[in-house]
């Protein structure tokens, strides 16, 4: 039997779930027709194709460009790769090597039965899949061994530009206290149609995710958490324009959490709705099977819209979210929805009305691991407020059990976090979340209250919205500018070039494999 | 603390204002006090200590006195520190340069628009060049506002786009071209390794080629930008923290009226 402490009526939950599903329906029919090209570099990647030419292009792009180029990648990289290893017998490294070099054309190969051709590439596939898996027990096994730090975990930034000074900075947040190190990327890396390549020590606002990178700051974490007694989980995003591929390489290198939202891009980074809703899906199947936590974005809808007025925009974002994660086999626990803590301090009562909504999305996805964003918004340069609105927001976070905290900075919208500013905001939050441990078991929330009509409200026009949303498809949602204010068309944005349709001989054994646990 | 609840510093120092003078104020007329803090890249300890009242000393602090130490990882100690300063600074002869506009409401702008300038003024503005941050862009174009004050997108006056983040300069000047715009807003809130003088410099650069510099009003902001920087870089205007889509509207309003009818 569901409990509400908020005297949630749950027939209007599963009222919005089941929305939210036919809508998520919608969107995934069309998602099944298509690929796109960083789809099929992940498969490149997942074949354990790596490394670059003498430009420094990926060797995945080149592969995928000489198929995009001759106009067959709609059959897919497998079937040329595949045909390739059995008409050269080389190896799938081997042939993007010789592709790159010029010496090999896959497109002009004699095209063999496609039954042998999937014979072909599935001893590779079950290679990678066998090595991710390895990565799970891992995970695992430091679980079980040195243990973790208690929800929610404590999330802190790392920004440096290099990757060996995160390190450093990444290795005394865990010691502080810190449970998830997100590596922030270099401003404009969702944009790039590729992944760099190798250990980088320049970034704008980030570092550059690469799979090295990945690499040298997972080793640097698997140390400290041996010395600190606690797994510390590493982050790093898996959005934009090559979305799969960083979920690829996330997987390979045992990264715990990704940030993952389709939806954000769309509305942030004016990615094409279509492009990235494809390579959305492809990304969630690869984390559910490598158990990545996911994170949304929904949280930024509140930094361009207003936190009373848009909440529903939220919860119906993260109940869609839901739907879609559900369909790439993502489990509950993996999922990072996103909402944050963005009402105008100025506001009377603020703090009952943010109470209000944490506690509804708390209750409302009762196994997620959920995301809560600080406040950023309303942040002015005034660190001394700034440190008491983190205070507010460690509250809730305690009191509605949320599953991650990414702890607010006193410093920001001044600079990326100096190594004290993290220290104090740690502190802050450990204080906190020691002090009133069990608040959220002790306190009531009153019938007819200001909490218990904000979360009523919020989830009527929740509803609402989902019922537009389902009558009028996601697309046209996006481009009336339902969520964050922001319009965007189906055919607008970044990347509907790199869309196909899928041909008559494509084949894709990771999706079944991974949802079925192979 | 060691120095207890009550100060027992002896004030014999002038405690009269003196603006050619002007040192920081704690409790008394220039005590000269000033909190500080700061990490040094060494393990905690009584050294430790030392070190950072010997920096405090030659940052110009007399009586430094740390009040808080703490160890943040192995090798870098946190410090809180106090100290009076020994350094003053004239205040009567500071001259800071400023957008020179009287600031109105939304109200107000359009109203003088309507009777000055007699049709909608066309902006676009964006978050241009690698940047990804919308916050500024959209507190002061969006229809929402920030902080209680209006957008130009609710102003009946103008006609305002928001391109967003991340536009290519390129980008920005051909829909500027498109839409006839008479004011362009350049966000820039990134400022690592002084990415946005490159981008700002670029932008002015290539609307002076394309001869459409003199034709436009061109305004950045952000929380590094200040007016004498916005100048410095070609801009006509530059706004930092603190100002709204008010400040910029009226601004704009006014600008274009001097434009069209010369008078100062």
């Amino acid at each position: 039997m569901r409990k509400s402490k908020l005297g949630l009526n749950f027939d209007q939950v599963d009222d919005a779930k089941r929305l939210a599903k036919n809508i998520a329906e919608q969107i995934q029919q069309f998602v099944d027709g298509y690929t796109t090209v960083t789809v099929e570099r992940t498969l490149c990647r997942l074949m354990g194709i790596d490394g670059i030419d003498e430009n420094e292009v990926p060797l995945p792009n080149r592969v995928v460009d000489s198929l995009l180029d001759k106009g067959v990648l709609n059959q897919g990289v497998l079937y040329y790769l595949g045909n390739a290893i059995l008409e050269t017998g080389k190896s799938p490294q081997e042939i993007a090597e010789a592709v790159a070099g010029g010496q090999l054309d896959i497109t002009t190969l004699p095209m063999h039965p496609l039954t042998d051709i999937q014979k072909a590439v599935q001893p590779v596939i079950e290679a990678c899949l066998t090595r991710i898996k390895g990565n799970v027990a891992k995970r695992n096994e430091y679980l079980s061994t040195i243990g973790e730090g208690p929800k929610p975990y404590l999330y802190i930034i790392v920004a440096t530009g290099n990757i060996y000074e995160d390190v450093v900075q990444a290795q005394a947040g865990a010691r502080q206290g810190a449970d998830v190190i997100a590596v922030i990327r270099t401003t404009g890396q969702s944009l790039l149609d590729y992944v760099p390549y190798g250990a980088t020590t320049e970034g704008f606002g980030g570092t550059f995710a690469t799979q090295e990178n990945f690499r040298i700051m997972r080793k640097a974490l698997d140390e400290v958490g041996e010395e600190v007694g606690r797994y510390i989980r590493l982050c790093n995003y898996c959005s934009g324009l090559c979305m799969p591929e960083i979920a690829a390489m996330g997987a390979l290198e045992r990264l715990d959490v990704m940030l993952n939202d389709a939806l954000y891009g769309i509305l942030f980074r004016d990615i094409n709705p279509q492009r990235t809703l494809i390579d959305q899906y492809f990304s969630r199947i690869i984390n559910g099977y490598a158990g990545v936590i996911i994170n949304t974005g929904e949280d930024n809808y509140l930094t361009t819209a207003d936190a009373v007025e848009a909440a529903h925009t939220v919860l119906a974002s993260d109940l869609i979210n839901e739907q879609l994660a559900l369909m790439a086999a993502l489990p509950e626990e993996q999922m990072g929805l996103g909402h944050a803590f963005e009402m105008d301090p100025m506001l009377e009562n603020g703090f009952l009305l943010e109470l209000a909504q944490a506690q509804m999305t708390r209750e409302i996805f009762p196994k997620a691991t959920l995301k809560y964003m600080p406040p950023t918004k309303f942040m002015t340069g005034n660190i001394f407020r700034g440190h008491i609105q983190d205070a507010l927001f460690n509250m809730i976070g305690i009191w509605t059990h949320q599953g991650i905290q990414l702890l607010g900075m006193p410093t920001e919208a001044i600079h990326t976090p100096f190594m004290s500013d993290r220290y104090l905001s740690i502190e802050n939050a450990r204080y906190i979340f020691n002090d009133m441990r069990s608040i959220g078991e002790e306190m009531e929330f009153r019938e007819g209250g200001i909490c218990r009509e904000r979360a009523k409200t919020v989830l009527n026009n929740t509803i609402d919205l989902l019922k537009q949303i389902e009558k009028e498809g996601m697309f046209t949602a996006l481009e009336k500018g339902i969520f964050g204010d922001v319009k965007r068309p189906m055919n607008g944005g970044k990347g509907l070039g790199g869309v196909v349709t899928k041909g008559e001989y494509y084949f894709n054994p990771f999706i079944k494999m991974m949802k079925e646990r192979w | 603390m060691s120095g207890g609840l009550y100060s027992m510093d002896q004030k014999d120092f002038d405690q009269t204002l003196d603006l050619t003078k002007v040192k920081p104020y704690g409790d008394t007329m220039n005590d000269g006090k000033t909190q500080i803090s700061f990490t040094l890249p060494v393990p905690a300890g009584d050294e430790a200590i030392e070190a950072a009242k010997q920096l405090m000393k030659k940052m110009g602090f007399e009586n430094p006195l740390v009040v808080f130490s703490k160890e943040l990882t192995e090798g870098f100690t946190f410090f809180n520190c106090y100290g009076s300063t020994v350094h003053t600074v004239d205040y009567s002869t500071i001259y800071v340069p400023k957008v020179e506009s009287t600031v109105w409401s939304m109200d107000e702008t359009d109203d003088f628009i309507r009777e000055h300038i007699g049709r909608k003024i066309v902006v676009v503005g964006a978050s241009t060049g690698t940047d990804a941050h919308t916050v500024g862009i959209d507190a002061i174009m969006n229809m929402k506002g920030y902080a209680g004050h209006y957008g130009i997108e609710r102003y009946e006056m103008f006609d305002a786009l928001n391109m967003g983040s991340q536009v290519p300069n390129e980008e920005f000047i051909a829909k500027a071209v498109e839409m006839h715009a008479d004011a362009l807003l350049v966000s820039q809130t990134v400022t690592q390794k002084d990415v946005h003088i490159k981008n700002m410099t670029e932008l002015i650069e290539m609307l002076e080629a394309e001869g459409l510099r003199d034709k436009l009003i061109v305004i950045c902001g952000g929380p590094r930008i200040t007016h004498e920087l916005a100048k410095e870089l070609g801009f006509d205007a530059g706004f930092g923290t603190n100002t709204y889509a008010d400040d910029v509207a009226s601004y704009i309003a006014q600008e274009m009226d001097r434009r069209m009818h010369g008078n100062k």
